[in-house]
Formats: structure tokens, sequence, C-alpha cells
């Protein structure tokens, strides 16, 4: 079913060479990496519609309306149309994720991991792991970063372009420039924002200043939320939440390149993964465009996938 | 209408209407608030009141320094009592304004003692209202931030542009028609004084004469032209600072006529109760009667049932499909129940009944319904805000906001602060338009009455309106 690439090296991602965040130069690899994208969303013809609810946009429905997939002319999903826009360039990686529910159990490391990293407080989740109910009564869990909305609410109403989104297509926030309004709080429909409310909190002295990419420590009356640790995305690292999970639950995936790799060193050709295992956007009606997708479960792969990874 | 006031009325008139003197009536009154020293009971206040202004500030300090933490703030409870504090105050701003230039568009004479003292109340709550932002934002320092990287996508830099234009408008519309009153009060005063300079200066060299009266009058209207849709921009645009996020509860197309009527409702409740406030300390009463009173509350009750009708029209839309009714059921019966449904008793049912009923139809009733209505809004704000911050989006449990020592103090700062700038404001300010008030005569400004009332008035000395007549 999914076209796994073999257990190869898996902190080591995508591309060892790019290290540089806003690296401009075209990629040697580039060339073979379109290839994948040609292979993109030419697939099997029917549509199973999914009985997801009113608030997951099924993936597969709109690979089969898009038949060129997300190659496009942009070279990026052909659901960013609307934000990337013809100003902004567009990156040597578009990053995403895919989160696998058939594989979570609720343990919450990967909220743990996140809040170590960042030196966040109990209270910042950047990335949270929600109790869900199902119709049939059932409980799920459903882990939630920050989607890196391709058209982010939370972008459209920052008053000061203090929340700006990457050539790469990740969302982040200048906390330096940050007037503290929460409206993207407001704005945002996944209660993806936090704010740093308490003075007082300890951070060690890292020596380096706090970026967008990285914003550690933390300021005072500026809104924070989950960076993809695209830092180490560039830097052929996996984000941490990802490489905590003992389930492999959690895919790091490049849109360019069209691979996802997850902590059990699981690697999959990202566009079929998800066309094939009926992934679904979440809330995409409020057009959003998340970046991370969903394949839906309740944990059901736990008794059968290996344990630990 | 109601036979005893017309007859305190008439009384009034025939009192006033024979009186040769009405010019340096007027004058003295007016400038009351200026040329007496001010009494024992005024430092009273005034100490007092700068005194929990101090304390606000104190709290603010301890807010920044400490984090919106300290203000009861969570990232589940991210907007709460500030920003329920900007759009109240400048709410009742816009009550202010609005009430004043309606009135004098529609050529109503008996505003004429009330326009001075609403636009007063307008200037001062809209500056308040404008500095809660201050306490609201994470960054105050770098509030600058939006004239230097404004993103005009943003509800906000919209806010912030319509308020700007709204404060120039509100001391524009307050500041013309203190001209003619300036150069007549320039002369009241001990000459070659500080205060008479300042006058003097304020009032351009106005002489009185029949073309700068024109130009005034011209102008006049047309700011209170714009001042009203300026008015509704400000709490539209406000409003959709709300309405324009995916929150169920907030992203309702009823929001921005819901703001705009809720301003008017408190705004005119405060305009009743500032003018009880000043007829009572300044001794006004021969100016501004019951009558005045009644009217306003008349236009208060009006606004307070399409405010009502608002408010279910909101919930009812939302509510019967069932798709989104957390915040409702919440409001209705759960954590918000008591806050509103303390609304909809104190802030509709009573200070309506108040103006039905006859016994409380009378400035006293007036100014405990205007009160009421006041506080009422002030919480009804809350509970738009909170239910719809508060819910969770995902799965979960209900996020709660918590008042602290700091929001409460910070907020009460707030309240006192109307009251001390108008005190202070209108000891240099003359508390009724002279030039209005001269301009529309004794008659007009009391009361404008049945057409044979008034001649009865002015015909005889002492009428004796029969009761058919009164009715
Ligand atoms: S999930 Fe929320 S915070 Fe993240 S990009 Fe989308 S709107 Fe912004
Ligand atoms: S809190 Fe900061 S990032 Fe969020 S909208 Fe306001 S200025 Fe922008």
């Amino acid at each position: 079913m999914d076209e796994r690439a073999g257990e190869s090296g898996m902190k080591l991602l995508f591309n060892k060479n790019q290290h540089d965040i806003d690296g401009d130069s075209e990629n040697a690899n580039e060339v073979s990496r379109r290839k994948f994208l040609k292979i993109v969303g030419v697939g099997a013809g029917s549509v199973a519609a999914v009985g997801a609810g009113i608030e997951l946009i099924p993936y597969k429905a709109w690979a089969d309306s898009n038949p060129n997939g997300w190659g496009g002319n942009s070279g990026v999903s052909g659901m960013s149309a609307a934000t990337m826009g013809s100003s902004q360039e567009v990156g040597n990686h578009q990053w995403a994720m895919v989160i696998d529910l058939r594989n979570c159990d609720g343990c919450k490391s990967c909220t743990a991991a996140c809040q170590k990293a960042h030196y966040l407080t109990e209270d910042q989740t950047w990335i949270r792991v929600f109790e869900m109910g199902d119709s049939q009564g059932n409980t799920y869990y459903m882990p939630r970063p920050c989607m890196q909305c391709e058209n982010p609410p939370c972008l459209d109403v920052c008053p000061v372009h203090a929340t700006f989104r990457t050539d790469q297509g990740v969302v982040l926030v200048n906390q330096g420039r940050c007037i503290g309004c929460r409206m993207c709080m407001a704005a945002c429909p996944y209660q993806a924002r936090y704010f740093n409310w308490k003075a007082g909190a300890k951070y060690p002295d890292t020596g380096v200043a706090p970026t967008p990419e990285f914003p550690v420590p933390q300021r005072l009356g500026t809104a924070g939320k989950c960076t993809f640790c695209v830092g180490n995305l560039n830097h052929g690292l996996m984000s941490e939440c990802a490489s905590a999970c003992p389930m492999g639950t959690i895919y790091n995936g490049d849109m360019i390149t069209d691979v996802a790799i997850n902590s059990l060193g699981n690697t999959v050709k990202l566009s079929k993964f998800l066309y094939e295992n009926d992934a679904v956007a979440y809330k995409d009606e409020y057009n959003t465009h998340p970046r991370v997708w969903y394949i839906p479960g309740h944990g059901q792969n736990l008794d059968t996938n290996a344990t630990t990874g | 209408m109601t036979s005893t006031l017309e007859k305190k009325e008439i009384e009034q008139i025939t009192a006033i209407a024979p009186d040769p003197s009405w010019e340096s009536e007027v004058r003295e009154a007016a400038m009351r608030s200026i040329v007496t020293k001010p009494g024992k009971n005024w430092w009273i206040a005034v100490s007092l009141l700068s005194l929990v202004v101090v304390a606000g500030l104190g709290a603010w300090i301890y807010q920044l320094k400490h984090g919106m933490n300290s203000a009861g703030y969570n990232d589940q409870a991210f907007w709460a009592v500030y920003i329920a504090d900007v759009v109240a105050f400048i709410g009742v701003s816009y009550g202010g304004a609005v009430v004043s230039a309606i009135l004098r568009l529609s050529g109503q004479s008996w505003r004429a003692p009330l326009t001075r003292l609403s636009e007063g109340m307008a200037l001062v709550t809209v500056l308040i209202g404008g500095a809660f932002i201050f306490p609201h934002l994470g960054r105050p320092e770098r509030f600058l931030n939006i004239v230097a990287y404004p993103n005009f996508s943003s509800p906000l830099v919209w806010d912030f542009i319509a308020i700007a234009t709204y404060t120039l408008a509100t001391a524009i519309f307050f500041y013309l028609p203190l001209i003619p009153d300036m150069a007549v009060a320039k002369n009241l005063v001990d000459k070659g004084g500080k205060r008479a300079r300042l006058f003097s200066i304020l009032s351009l060299n106005w002489m009185g004469t029949k073309k700068q009266r024109a130009l005034l009058h011209r102008v006049l209207t047309v700011i209170s032209l714009i001042i009203i849709p300026l008015a509704v921009s400000v709490h539209s645009v406000l409003s959709w600072a709300f309405a324009l996020t995916s929150r169920p509860g907030w992203m309702e197309s009823v929001f921005p006529p819901y703001f705009v009527v809720a301003a008017l409702y408190s705004g005119t409740a405060l305009v009743i109760v500032t003018i009880y406030a000043f007829r009572k300390g300044y001794k006004l009463e021969r100016f501004i009667t019951d009558r005045h009173f009644v009217r306003l509350g008349y236009m208060m009750a009006a606004l307070g049932l399409v405010y009502a009708y608002l408010t279910v029209a909101d919930m009812l839309t939302e509510g019967y499909t069932g798709i989104t009714t957390g915040w409702i059921q919440e409001t209705l019966t759960g954590k918000y129940a008591i806050p509103f449904w303390f609304y909809v008793i104190a802030g509709e049912i009573v200070p309506i009944a108040l103006v039905v009923m006859k016994k409380t139809r009378n400035a006293k009733g007036m100014t405990v319904a205007g009160v009421l209505v006041v506080i009422s809004l002030w919480i009804k704000r809350i509970v738009i805000i909170l239910p719809a911050a508060t819910q969770p989006l995902i799965s979960g449990q209900w996020g709660s906001y918590h008042f602290t020592w700091v929001s409460i103090t910070v907020t009460l700062a707030g309240v006192a602060a109307i009251p001390l700038l108008l005190m202070i404001l209108f000891r240099f300010i003359p508390l009724m338009s002279i030039d209005e008030m001269e301009e529309v005569g004794p008659l007009g400004s009391i009361e404008q009455i049945s057409k044979e009332t008034l001649k009865a008035a002015r015909e005889e000395s002492i009428p004796e309106p029969s009761k058919e007549e009164s009715k």
C-alpha cells in the first residue's frame, strides 16, 4: 500500500546539503525531484466518499479534481494559489506534515518534546493532543500542531505584519514586532496560537538571539506558536514532535520532493500516501488550506504495528 | 401627554417667558462652573476620583511587569475585560455625539441646554476608550508599529484609523460651538487673567457677525452630518474585529448594527446620567427640566427595544439550527447565565418599565434607568466576548476568565476618569452653549410644546389649561 522507501536514517531527511534557510541556488537534485511530482495525482479514478464529517475535506477529492497535482506551475500545492501569489517566491522546500491517527495512542510525547525544546510553559501546548469523540461514543486522539495554513487567517488579521509566511510555506511570528493584540488568537480556527502571559519564566542562556524560526526565549507579551521546527527541517533533522513520537504517528514531509518520513524510519511518497490512505485536511471549509493532513483513524494500527520505535 | 408635567412646564415657561433678562441669566448659569470657586465637595470628589485613577495606573504598571496573566488572561480567555472596556467607553461616546448631532440636524431647539454636556461627555469617553487599548496590548510600547508596518487587511488597522478619525471629529464637534461662547466668556472672567487670554485665543476673533454666524452654522451642519456615519463606521469596524474571525458567536452578520445600537443605547443612558449630575451639581434645574429627561428617556427606551430585538435575532438565528450552539447554552443557562439575565432584567426590563410608568417618568427615574443601562451594557459586552473566546474550537474544556484586582482596578480607573475629566473640563468651559441658548430663547430651549399651549402661555400671564387640553 504505502510506498515504503526503506528504513534509512530516520533523522537524516530530504537534503543534507541544504543548510541555508534562505538558500536560493537551484539545487542539483531539483530535476530528479520534479520527476516525482509528475507521478502525483495520476491515480485511481473512483472517489469513495469519505464519511469524515463536515469539518474534514478529503485530499482525494481535491487530487482528483486537480489531475496535475500540486506540481502546477508554481511548484507548490495547487491549493495554495491564493496565498502564494505571484509576488512570493517559492522556496526550495514546501514543508508539510502527515498525522496518521491510526497510530496515535495519545501518549503526548510530542507535546513534552516540543515544550522541552522550546522552553515552553506547561500551558503552551504548541502541539496539543486532543481527545476526540466520534459518533459511536468512542474516543480517539488527535495531535494538533499549527496547521501552517496556506491561507492563514492569523496572518490576515495581524495588524503589524508580525505574522508572516516564508517561501517554504511556514507561518512564523516575529516576536520582535508583535504588539500583543491577540487578534491572531481570535482568528485561528485551530486554537493553535499561544501567548506569553507570564513574566519570570527562566531560560538557559542559549547564546543566540531568538529568531522567528527558533523563538527561544519567548518574549513576554507576544504571541507564539508551533514553528514546524523549520530550523531542524532545513538542517535535515525531523521536527521535535515527529522524532519524539514512539508510534511514528507524525510524518515530516516536503511537497517539492514529495517525500515524508516518520520516527520509525518509514519513508513514503507523500502524495501517494495521502491519496491512498484517504487523508483529510481539517476544517478546510474555512479556506485555510492546512499543510498538515490527517489520516483518519482511532489507533487501530497500534495492535499490529511495532510498539516502539 | 402627562398632565402634571405639562402643568409644571407651563409654570416654568410663564416664569421665564416674560423675563427680559434671559441673556444674563443664561450667561450666569453657563459660566457658573468657571466663575465660582470650586467648593469643598468639588475638591473632595476630584481627589477621590484621582486616587482611583492613580490606583488604576499603578495596577497597569504591575501588569506590565508581571504579564497579562495578572489581569486574569489565559490562552482560552485571550480577549476579555479590556476589549470590553474599549467597546463600552467608545460606545457611550458615540451616544453623546450622535444625540447631539441628531438633535441639531433635526432642529430640536430643546437640545440647546444639553449639547455642550453631551459633546463634552463624548470627547472625554472616546479618549478614555482609546486609552484602554494600551492595557489591552501585551506590548503597548510597540503600539506605533501599527503606523510603521500597517497590514491593511487587518480589522485592527481599520479600527485604529476609524477611532483616530472619530476622536478628531469629536474634538472638532466639541470645539466649534464653543467658539462664540469663548468670545462671551472672555469678557466674563477677570480681564488680563490667564483664563481670559485662553478664551480669547480659543474664540478665534469671534465677533458674532452675520457672515461668521452663517459660516459656523454651515460648518456645524456639515460636521453633524459627518459624525453620524463616522460613528457608525467606528462601531461597525469595532464589531468586525470580532465578526471577521471564524468563531461561533462572533462571526455574525448582525454584529455591526448590533454594536452600533448598543453604543447608542448606552450612550443615551450616559447622557442622561451626565446631565443629571451636572444639573444637580450646578443647580441648572431651571434650564434642564424633567421634560428633557423624559425626551431622552423615550429615545433610550426605543433604542433599548431595538437592542433587545437584535439580541434575539442574533441568538435565534445561531441557535435554531443547533450547529454552533455551545456559546448560546453557556450564555442562557451556563456560566454566563447570571450576567446575561442581569442584562435582560437591569438592562432592558427595568429601564423600559421606568420609562413606561408614569410615576418614574421624571429626572430621577430616567437617571436610575440610565445608570442601570450603562452598567448592564458593559456586562453585556463581557457576555458577548467571553463565551465565544473561551469556547473550545476542537474539543475539551471551556476556558474561563477570572477577574483579578488588576483588571478591576484598571477598569474602575476608566470609570472614575469620566466624571474626573468632565469636572475638570467644565472648570474651563461653559456648561451650556450660551450662543445656542440665546438663539433659541427661553421658550424654545425649555420645551417645544403644542402651539395652543404656547399661545396660551404668551397671552395669559397665568394660564390654566383645562384637562382636555393637556391630553
Ligand atoms: S493553524 Fe492557526 S496559527 Fe497556524 S497558520 Fe493556521 S491560522 Fe495561523
Ligand atoms: S498578537 Fe502579535 S502576532 Fe498576533 S495578531 Fe497581534 S501583533 Fe500579530
